[in-house]
């Protein structure tokens, strides 16, 4: 009985604190969520097989027998020194070409990958959307949905009244009773936006995530993320697909080899990048 | 605007019109103003039990999910989940009963199969929950990236999974005993607190194999071997009692107060021997359920903000 009183009480004092972001929202646009300084990230690779050095148990042997490190292994510098600040209400999009670091620069605002020099500093804890994030791949669209929003913390009373907004979104229909395994890419990236942004998240970073949805999925997730920004959330957006920035963002970083090349208004910089 | 540094400048002239950074002030120290964190911080152990209490829900439900689609592929479905443990049984029963003439020896109550049921199903429970929770955290990595909630939801939600199974191992298990003739008795009533014992063991356990092998791989080729000689030293088969009665003190005690055994004992001489379980057995069962419980909770807890990184 205790415990369900303190329950109430929390989900009140919850209730009483979003009541008070909205009406403070406007405020709370000019402080900044995410603050990245000079941030270089040097990741290891292994498995670059040499032509020399074949990956046999026998080497291997030898190698822990010499004490050597691990095999073929290669630093990859894919971030070199960026600093950006970004604040409340923010869409960013992220474009360069492949390989120029905008998915490992997602990655360590996450903090995913542990900063080889510099630092990010984040107000909460940022979440990753990546296109290769299938939650539980054997179980239903359903249980996906209900284990995903308890793993946010939501009560079940909230999961009962989210349920159907989630099916609805993601517009995977009867599709919901089969296991995540036997869907589309599309549908499984869907489904997993649909989760994740069922709850307002201080900084969201989605990785290509919206890149296999058809056009009506498109529109819906744009009015998503805008409701995210009004409610003082930052999201961050990579996509090779221009016009969803252009749509969605309202402002852009153009990654080019590990640095940034520009950052700024989504006009300005989508022009400067199709000249390129 | 097109230098890389243009974010300082940017923020410097007010640009945005949010708050910027002091002249001269670096953005760390800008960062620091504004109460924003480095990275993922742990969070400090009695927030973190209660954020694991919050995600209750999470953990009853992936735990019941688990085991209704894990079968779903098969044609006989939830039927393995008692099938398994009893054909494990009678490969046993063939190899050791019949075969090595375990059966007739002295030390194992005179009923044989009883007596290796209760072992087979006792272990496999620990068994099961070791394996599944080294996979816990590195088989769910998509999840623990892209939502956040207390890693140790993970191998307590597997440890979950192998207790729900438990129930239909006992069920059978009770079945077999009644058949082979053992009486009800009083002492069935220590059933659940034995369970609890060793579950608790179970879950220290799972936590200290998902921490190991969320960052050590090998970890999943090692595991079946030990697992393997952990259980041919239990006295799954035979009573170690009887068994080594030529060998080294130090030895028998050792492979007595192994935990396996020990669980395995408690059950046994709840079902078959008729006993209280004995002041040792009592001691050792609970000793390791404190003592995996307090240890592999902090352990795993120490890692929490590097589950998913790399």
């Amino acid at each position: 009985m205790a415990e369900l009183t303190k329950e109430r009480s929390q989900v009140a004092l919850e209730e009483a604190k979003a009541a008070h972001a909205v009406v403070r929202a406007p405020e709370k646009r000019g402080k900044p969520t995410v603050v990245v300084d000079n941030l270089h990230i040097v990741y290891r690779v292994y498995g670059a097989a040499s032509v020399h050095e074949k990956g046999n148990a026998a080497n291997a042997l030898m190698r822990i027998l010499r004490r050597q490190g691990r095999p073929q292994m290669k630093e990859v510098h894919a971030v070199k020194g960026v600093s950006f600040v970004a604040y409340h209400g923010d869409a960013i999009g992220i474009i360069g070409r492949n390989g120029s670091g905008k998915s490992t620069l997602l990655r360590a605002i996450a903090g995913l990958l542990p900063p080889t020099k510099g630092a990010v500093y984040t107000d909460g804890q940022p979440s990753l959307l990546g296109v290769n994030a299938a939650l539980m791949k054997d179980l239903t669209g359903e249980r996906n949905i209900v284990l995903g929003c308890y793993a946010m913390g939501m009560t079940p009373a909230q999961v009962r009244e989210k349920y159907d907004e989630i099916v609805e979104f993601s517009g995977i229909d009867e599709f919901v009773n089969l296991p995540m395994s036997a869907y589309s890419s599309g549908m499984g990236a869907r489904l997993r936006f649909a989760i994740a942004s069922a709850k307002t998240h201080d900084v969201l970073l989605i990785d290509e995530a919206l890149a296999t949805g058809d056009r009506e999925f498109k529109r819906k997730s744009q009015e998503r993320i805008r409701q995210m920004r009004e409610e003082a959330g930052t999201v961050f957006l990579v996509a090779h697909n221009l016009d969803v920035i252009e749509e969605t963002c309202n402002r852009v970083i153009w990654m080019h080899k590990g640095k940034i090349k520009m950052d700024g208004d989504p006009d300005k910089v989508l022009s400067a990048y199709t000249k390129n | 605007m097109s230098q890389p540094e243009s974010a300082v400048a940017d923020a410097q002239a007010g640009g945005r019109g949010g708050a910027t950074p002091m002249k001269g002030e670096s953005l760390a120290a800008f960062a620091e103003r504004h109460g924003l964190r480095r990275s993922i911080a742990r969070p400090a152990l009695p927030v973190y039990l209660r954020q694991l209490w919050q995600r209750r829900h999470f953990i009853v439900t992936y735990a019941t999910s688990r085991n209704l689609s894990k079968y779903s592929n098969s044609v006989l479905g939830q039927l393995w989940q008692v099938i398994t443990p009893l054909l494990n049984a009678a490969v046993y029963w063939l190899m050791f009963g019949l075969i090595l003439g375990q059966k007739d020896k002295p030390g194992v109550g005179g009923n044989y199969t009883a007596f290796l049921i209760t072992g087979v199903m006792v272990f496999t429970f620990t068994q099961r929950s070791v394996l599944g929770g080294a996979k816990s955290v590195s088989s769910n990595l998509s999840l623990i990236r892209a939502l956040h909630f207390p890693r140790a939801s993970l191998p307590l939600a597997y440890t979950l999974q192998e207790l729900q199974q438990l129930g239909w191992s006992m069920a059978v298990l009770i079945a077999i005993v009644l058949v082979t003739g053992e009486p009800v008795t009083l002492l069935w009533l220590l059933i659940p607190v034995a369970l609890l014992l060793q579950t608790l063991f179970n879950l220290g356990a799972a936590l200290i194999v998902a921490r190991v092998g969320a960052f050590v791989r090998d970890v999943n080729q090692l595991l079946p071997f030990a697992l393997r000689t952990w259980l041919y030293a239990s006295g799954v088969f035979y009573s170690i009692q009887e068994q080594t009665k030529g060998l080294p003190e130090l030895l028998r005690w050792v492979l007595e107060v192994n935990p396996a055994a020990a669980y395995i004992q408690f059950m046994r001489d709840l079902l078959i021997f008729e006993q209280a379980p004995s002041a040792f057995t009592w001691i050792t069962c609970v000793f390791w359920a404190l003592c995996a419980l307090i240890v592999g909770f902090l352990y795993f807890w120490l890692a929490e903000e590097k589950y998913g990184r790399g």
